[in-house]
């Protein structure tokens, strides 16, 4: 009986999600202009889910102080309440209103991922594009020194850089964006070198433009496609990157709330059965999957794949 | 219906076929109609320019259509055998058993990871017509009679270790394992070599006569279907034009449009006169030895080019053609000799020339595809140009765009705004015409620009770069493989083989006897629309 009321909820849950997907997407057509709508047909019903969440975290981020029922660092009460009317999920360990630190939370640890993933495209595209269009000695430097950075474990060195560097917000996106730049290096660089073998770099180079020129205008805009699927993808690995670090204690510094801190701090109630405390962890989880299938469809799309 | 079989049964017919193509998630239909009979042993060839629906309907004789497409109408019989009502299982076991197919690639639908011979044997074993030891026997009899060379070996090789025009003939006895009563060959000969090309189409036409089978001949290459095809019916759009006997479809095509694809072949230039001996040519390629590595690919190369004259550089594919350009372009600098523009040296590594020596030499590639970055609109990609090399902005370079369109025959309004996507292959081979006119240049290499390009649109392409050179006083230098190409626009020829120039001159001279034995071999491969050309070309190189 136990299986089947859970296989039934599990059932309504997607269900409930596919139907708010397809609400979402007949009102996003709507409301849209013409280019964008033709577009927004195409997205299949997980894209049109995924592209609401999203949206639903933008704003939920963006507005978090009119949302959010309670200051984020504000003691409000005993710890551990439980769920009721004023604190809708409880309170946490020090006895701060858990909603709303789970809503700024989503400001702290989305906004940072997002500035991480910017600055890592940033360094690793530009750096990937020069190597490619360059070659030569400047080729093999680049890509042997990232070959040495990604020698070594990731989450280790990054580490290792924070316990050197500190752990403040600009330390921390700066480590980050660096050792996730050298995956965007390696893409970018293998994307380009296919677009610099073509005619029409050729025409350009023989019609004397220079190397921005030639980067931002004839090498760029075609190897958007997989660059942009590599930013979503990216930007999930970042924002778990993060919310490792946090539990570990070396990411977002108490008391600014963060997801991956709250479930570390508030672990203890795990053990009594209670889910409040996975409840931030639902949250990383959910962003990450609906990131996912949007990519997915943008791939999709940009590789011109048929089913 | 034309009735013309010496008794023979038919054996395939297709009846008011209909195929619908799905883009943008609706169904257009691309074949509207088609009749065809094909009777035992009989050859016929289906003609038309790309899109004219001539693969769809051959694959449909198999009852089969490529992804995104389906079969909306009319009947397909093969053998009394209803393919539009058979079950899969029917169909498979039709197919490559008793109907095979011949694709226009042979390097790229042979699978590399296997021998020719574990592919050959695999439709003959699989379809329990004989053994796997009795399919290898029959395997070298096969290549033997396609005349490939060292036939006992030949078939324990992988497929890039033989040439392009073997690969296609190890192709051609494949689809023969199984002794099929039809053969559909789609553009077999398209992406080889006129000399080798004649190799295939001998060993088809021979092997296709001791067997009597029949065959279904793909092709846009009149000439050649004019060797092969007992009879031709030429499709446009998906439509049927006109369906003939070889010999009276040459010699008195009835409708217009077939008129029109005959007559590209009559164009021609007219002489030039001769260049004054004392004047400067506009490029002068002077004992130029270059290569990649250690391997030189280009060997004490000269000619020159002068103004309002086009020198054709002609050979087979790895002749150095190719490179020349590069050579010229400074892309590749020469290990040896230089090259003279307007009587100076330029330097030899394009990076070295100024931003007016660049300007003054510009090229057309052959895959307008390629040439044009698929993310800029036309105004972009012939606007660049005209703004780096001359200064234009704002309204003066929308004005030198619009003017560059109208030479093209584009209409500006209409096209300025496309991406290239958004054009037909010719129309994109335009551009890239414009492109290299935006420079105002006083030179352009033209790189196999008609190959890709059906035979209308590139008598089209040659006509409009026919009239700009008078207009503009342009020196072209025209690489090319085709020689009905080089009596359409040439002035002077220069034959390539190996990296040498083997032999050069005026048109008028290279076109009349006597030549160099390999331009004479080039001059006598090029088939002619002549049904009898390929029969008396073999019995006299025979003889000879």
């Amino acid at each position: 009986m136990g299986f089947l009321t859970g296989l039934f909820w599990f059932v309504a849950v997607i269900a409930a999600c596919m139907a708010a997907g397809w609400l979402f997407r007949t009102i996003a057509i709507a409301v849209t202009p013409k280019g964008v709508k033709k577009e927004l047909r195409t997205a299949p019903l997980t894209a049109s889910f995924g592209m609401m969440v999203i949206i639903i975290y933008i704003i939920v981020a963006v507005f978090a102080p009119l949302i959010a029922p309670f200051p984020e660092r504000m003691v409000v009460g005993p710890e551990y309440m439980p769920w009721d009317e004023t604190h809708l999920l409880g309170t946490d360990n020090l006895g701060r209103d858990m909603l709303s630190r789970l809503i700024f939370g989503a400001r702290n640890t989305v906004g940072i991922a997002f500035a991480t993933t910017a600055l890592a495209f940033l360094i690793g595209s530009i750096l990937g594009l020069l190597a490619a269009t360059v070659g030569g000695w400047l080729d093999q430097a680049l890509s042997r020194m990232v070959d040495v950075l990604m020698a070594i474990p990731a989450l280790i060195f990054s580490l290792l850089l924070l316990t050197i560097f500190g752990t403040s917000v600009i330390t921390l996106i700066i480590v980050i964006a660096v050792i996730d730049s050298t995956r965007v290096f390696r893409l970018a660089r293998s994307v380009a070198l296919n677009i610099v073998v073509m005619d029409y770099i050729e025409a350009a180079k023989l019609r004397g433009e220079g190397l921005w020129r030639l980067i931002t205008r004839e090498i760029l805009p075609n190897a958007m496609a997989p660059l942009v699927a590599e930013f979503g993808l990216r930007f999930c690995f970042v924002f778990l990157a993060i919310s490792a670090l946090s539990f570990l204690g070396l990411g977002l510094q108490p008391p600014m709330a963060d997801w991956g801190s709250m479930v570390k701090e508030n672990a203890t109630l795990i053990a009594f059965g209670d889910i409040t405390p996975l409840l931030p962890a639902v949250a990383i989880a959910l962003l990450t999957v609906s990131v996912n299938f949007v990519v997915d469809w943008q791939l999709h799309r940009a590789s011109g794949l048929k089913e | 219906m034309t009735e013309q079989n010496n008794g023979k049964p038919v054996l395939l017919t297709m009846k008011g076929l209909r195929i619908e193509g799905r883009s943008d998630e609706t169904w257009s239909e691309i074949v509207h109609g088609i009749d065809l009979t094909l009777h035992k042993g009989e050859v016929l060839g289906l003609i038309g320019e790309s899109g004219a629906g001539k693969s769809t309907v051959g694959l449909a004789a198999m009852g089969f259509t490529r992804d995104g497409c389906r079969i909306s109408g009319g009947e397909i019989v093969f053998d009394g055998i209803d393919l539009m009502k058979a079950s899969e299982a029917t169909k498979r076991n039709l197919r490559g058993k008793r109907i095979a197919y011949v694709a226009q690639s042979a390097a790229a639908s042979f699978n590399p990871a296997h021998k020719l011979m574990d592919q050959y044997c695999e439709a003959p074993v699989q379809h329990g017509v004989m053994g796997r030891a009795e399919a290898e026997s029959d395997a070298v009899d096969l290549y033997r009679r396609m005349q490939l060379p060292d036939p006992d070996n030949i078939g324990f090789r992988y497929p890039h270790q033989v040439s392009g025009g073997q690969l296609q003939r190890a192709m051609t006895a494949m689809a023969m394992a199984c002794r099929p009563d039809l053969i559909i060959f789609d553009e077999p000969t398209t992406a080889l070599d006129v000399t080798t090309q004649i190799e295939v189409l001998a060993a088809i036409r021979n092997i296709v006569e001791q067997f009597d089978t029949a065959a279904i001949y793909i092709t846009h290459d009149l000439a050649v279907v004019a060797q092969m095809a007992d009879r031709i019916k030429v499709l446009l759009k998906g439509d049927e034009v006109e369906e003939a006997d070889t010999r009276s479809m040459l010699s008195a095509p009835k409708e217009d449009y077939t008129k029109s694809l005959w007559a590209v072949r009559s164009h021609a230039r007219a002489e030039q006169p001769p260049v004054a001996a004392d004047k400067t040519p506009v490029v002068s390629v002077q004992n130029i030895t270059a290569g990649y590595g250690s391997v030189d690919v280009l060997m004490n190369v000269n000619f020159d080019i002068h103004e309002r004259r086009t020198v054709a550089v002609v050979g087979e594919s790895g002749s150095g053609k190719s490179t020349t350009a590069r050579v010229i372009t400074g892309l590749l600098p020469p290990r040896q000799g230089q090259i003279l523009f307007d009587g100076e040296t330029l330097p030899p590594d394009y990076r070295k020339r100024t931003r007016d020596q660049l300007r003054q030499a510009q090229m057309i590639y052959q895959m307008a595809d390629t040439a044009l970055n698929p993310k800029l609109r036309i105004r972009e990609l012939i606007g660049r140009p005209a703004q780096m090399y001359l200064g234009l902005q704002g309204k003066a370079l929308t004005d030198r765009i619009r003017n560059l369109l109208d030479l093209i025959e584009l209409e500006p309004d209409d096209y300025i705004d496309r991406l290239p996507a958004e054009l037909s292959g010719g129309q994109k081979q335009r551009i890239g015409i414009a492109r290299a006119l935006a420079a105002e240049p006083k030179f352009i290499i033209c790189d196999e620009v008609t190959s890709a390009l059906d035979q209308l649109v590139a008598e089209g392409i040659l006509k409009l770069l026919d009239k700009l050179q008078s207009e503009f006083d342009l020196a072209y230098m025209f690489i090319t493989h085709d020689l009905a190409t080089v009596k359409a626009i040439a002035d002077e020829v220069v034959v390539m083989k190996e990296g040498r120039v083997i032999e050069q001159g005026p048109k008028s001279e290279m076109f009349r006897p006597p030549h160099d034995p390999y331009t004479e071999l080039l001059l006598s491969s090029v088939p002619e629309m002549d049904p009898d050309w390929l029969t008396d070309l073999l019995r006299e190189r025979e003889g000879g």
